[in-house]
């Protein structure tokens, strides 16, 4: 089958790559089911136990349930504000589309805990005190999957071919709102879903933000992880575990919708 | 036509709302709370001088810098040995190993500092191991300091470092070592003039991304020492949302130095890799998709491992 020949070296150095890259995944998941694991290479005996009690702790529940509505939210909030924006200024601004760039860059540029000082200045006096409260995160989340959205939602309109969709809609007595809804909406949809899921798996795993803006009064599984490493090893490990399997599933999910949509 | 402008104001006023309230306030907010005094009013330049003439937080600059060249080094020097092995795979192979170093890649932050806790820490399934067998050679390395977080920030830079290096070698041609070989070079004098210069700009753009997600990592570092060794972006976590006494004004002075430093290294990218398109050949049509998804999830760990 191999066409091309992969060499001794090559092959070499990938085993040595997925090896450094996977142990500590396969740590943690032996770590999980251990029930004693002490001076031997491998546990010495197994347990479901550590997920049982994961389940039974109320807090990471609540924790569980918080992440999940926040990121929902989030995302929703984004779809609603960012679909009409972006339609319009692919539409009928392309000339802006170069700032819009600049600004959907900036996330990127701007880590984290720079943000998160921005944001606590800006909102912990004055007339808007939202410092501590899901409004403040949710804004922040916003920015963070800004990139994404903005991507994903661009390349879509581009690939259905967006302004002569939408100018044969009009041609055929469509009004413009009823085009967008009707026409271009459905086309975009499996990308729009993609950038969604996309997103929603990046918040899912932020810390940064969480914990400096909120951390002291909503706990997301990132915040409720990092309390728990302290107190039980094998606990900690069976949420890390869930978590990313969780993750693997998601991002599963989206490499198929991927193919689907490219089809 | 009014009628038209004022649907397309409509359809822009919330994202504008939202990125002035959320991005653009903060960031100015951020940038006068550095020249303000500590009080919080009038202007000062103060602050600025304050943390050049500490020696505390020019160590935590220093530390922050040499922990970001020293991984992206490391970092792109593995990357490019890698996305050159990975070229040398089929499709499908290589597919495979990029999906793996992808998936690894949402294993950033908390629960990467974590497993590294269990693997090498105090107590660690490593560590006790090695005691037992009386290794001596690891029984001086100590996670929780500059050894260890190297190793674990290389961790999430490696990934990074592949995903974007590896569409760059499908710019240099099979025709070009064949060319360079009837002429009579051998494999090393091709990478050496030709390989190795066709791919710097994209090497050099991938080391200032390497180097802005190592200076705006956090949470990994946070979760593993906590405020225990003494980086940038730890500090300013600790000045803004500190334990001890909060100094907003010096945080926000270290967050725009930090800041600067971040959007000099991903214009610098920026402008490599505008250098880059100008030769290089897009990877096999076939899998066009795949990049384009790659390219998303590339994002995402850019994200994560900067968090």
């Amino acid at each position: 089958m191999n066409t091309r020949r992969s060499g001794l070296a090559p092959r070499t150095f990938m085993l040595l790559l997925m090896v450094y890259l996977l142990l500590p995944l396969l740590a943690t998941g032996l770590y999980a089911f251990a029930e004693n694991w002490q001076n031997t290479l491998l546990p010495e005996a197994w347990t479901f136990g550590w997920f049982g009690e994961m389940f039974k702790d109320i807090r990471f529940l609540e924790a569980l349930w918080t992440s999940l509505y926040l990121c929902l939210i989030t995302v929703l909030l984004s779809l609603a504000v960012m679909l009409p924006a972006v339609f319009v200024i692919t539409v009928y601004f392309p000339c802006w589309e170069s700032f819009m760039k600049g600004i959907v860059v900036l996330p990127y540029a701007v880590p984290g805990v720079v943000a998160a000082v921005g944001l606590i200045r800006a909102y912990s006096s004055g007339p808007l005190n939202i410092s501590g409260t899901a409004y403040l995160l949710v804004g922040a989340y916003f920015v963070v999957i800004l990139p994404y959205m903005y991507q994903g939602i661009r390349n879509s309109l581009l690939s259905v071919s967006a302004v002569e969709l939408l100018n044969a809609a009009e041609l055929l007595g469509a009004r413009r709102r009823s085009a967008f809804v009707n026409v271009i909406l459905p086309n975009i949809w499996p990308g729009v879903i993609v950038s969604a899921l996309l997103s929603f798996s990046v918040l899912f795993g932020e810390f940064v933000l969480t914990n400096m803006l909120v951390g002291g009064h909503i706990q997301t599984i990132q915040v409720y992880l990092y309390r728990r490493v302290g107190e039980s090893g094998h606990l900690a490990s069976a949420i890390a575990i869930s978590y990313f399997v969780f993750i693997l599933l998601l991002s599963a999910l989206l490499m198929r919708l991927g193919t689907l949509g490219k089809r | 036509m009014k009628q038209r402008q004022r649907g397309v104001i409509l359809a822009l006023l919330p994202f504008v709302l939202m990125v002035l309230a959320f991005q653009v306030v903060p960031l100015l907010s951020m940038l006068t709370g550095s020249f303000r005094r500590e009080d919080g009013t009038g202007f000062t330049l103060g602050n600025y001088l304050h943390a050049v003439q500490s020696a505390y937080y020019m160590q935590a600059i220093k530390n922050s810098l040499l922990i970001s060249v020293a991984s992206s080094v490391i970092g792109i020097a593995a990357g490019l040995l890698c996305a050159y092995c990975i070229t040398r795979f089929t499709p499908a192979v290589r597919d495979r190993l990029l999906m793996l170093s992808n998936m690894t890649s949402n294993f950033a932050g908390v629960p990467l500092a974590f497993a590294y806790i269990i693997l090498l820490g105090n107590n660690g399934v490593f560590t006790l191991l090695f005691k037992q067998w009386g290794w001596s050679v690891f029984s001086d390395f100590n996670l929780y300091s500059w050894s260890g977080l190297i190793l674990v920030y290389v961790y999430f830079q490696i990934p990074l470092a592949l995903l974007l290096l590896y569409p760059a070698f499908y710019g240099i041609r099979e025709q070009w070592k064949e060319a360079a070989a009837l002429l009579g070079a051998g494999s090393w004098q091709f990478w050496r003039t030709v390989g190795l210069p066709v791919l710097s700009p994209a090497i050099f753009g991938t080391l200032g991304i390497l180097f802005a997600n190592a200076m705006g990592a956090y949470a990994t570092a946070y979760a593993l020492v906590g405020g225990n060794y003494n980086l940038l972006a730890v500090r300013i976590g600790s000045l803004v949302a500190g334990d001890v006494v909060t100094q907003p004004q010096m945080g926000s002075t270290l967050a725009v130095l930090l800041a600067l430093s971040t959007l000099l290294a991903v214009y610098l990218n920026q402008r490599m890799v505008r250098l880059t398109e100008g030769f290089t050949s897009k990877p096999p049509r076939k899998r066009a998709w795949r990049r384009e998804a790659s390219a998303g999830i590339r994002a995402a760990a850019l994200e994560e491992a900067g968090q």
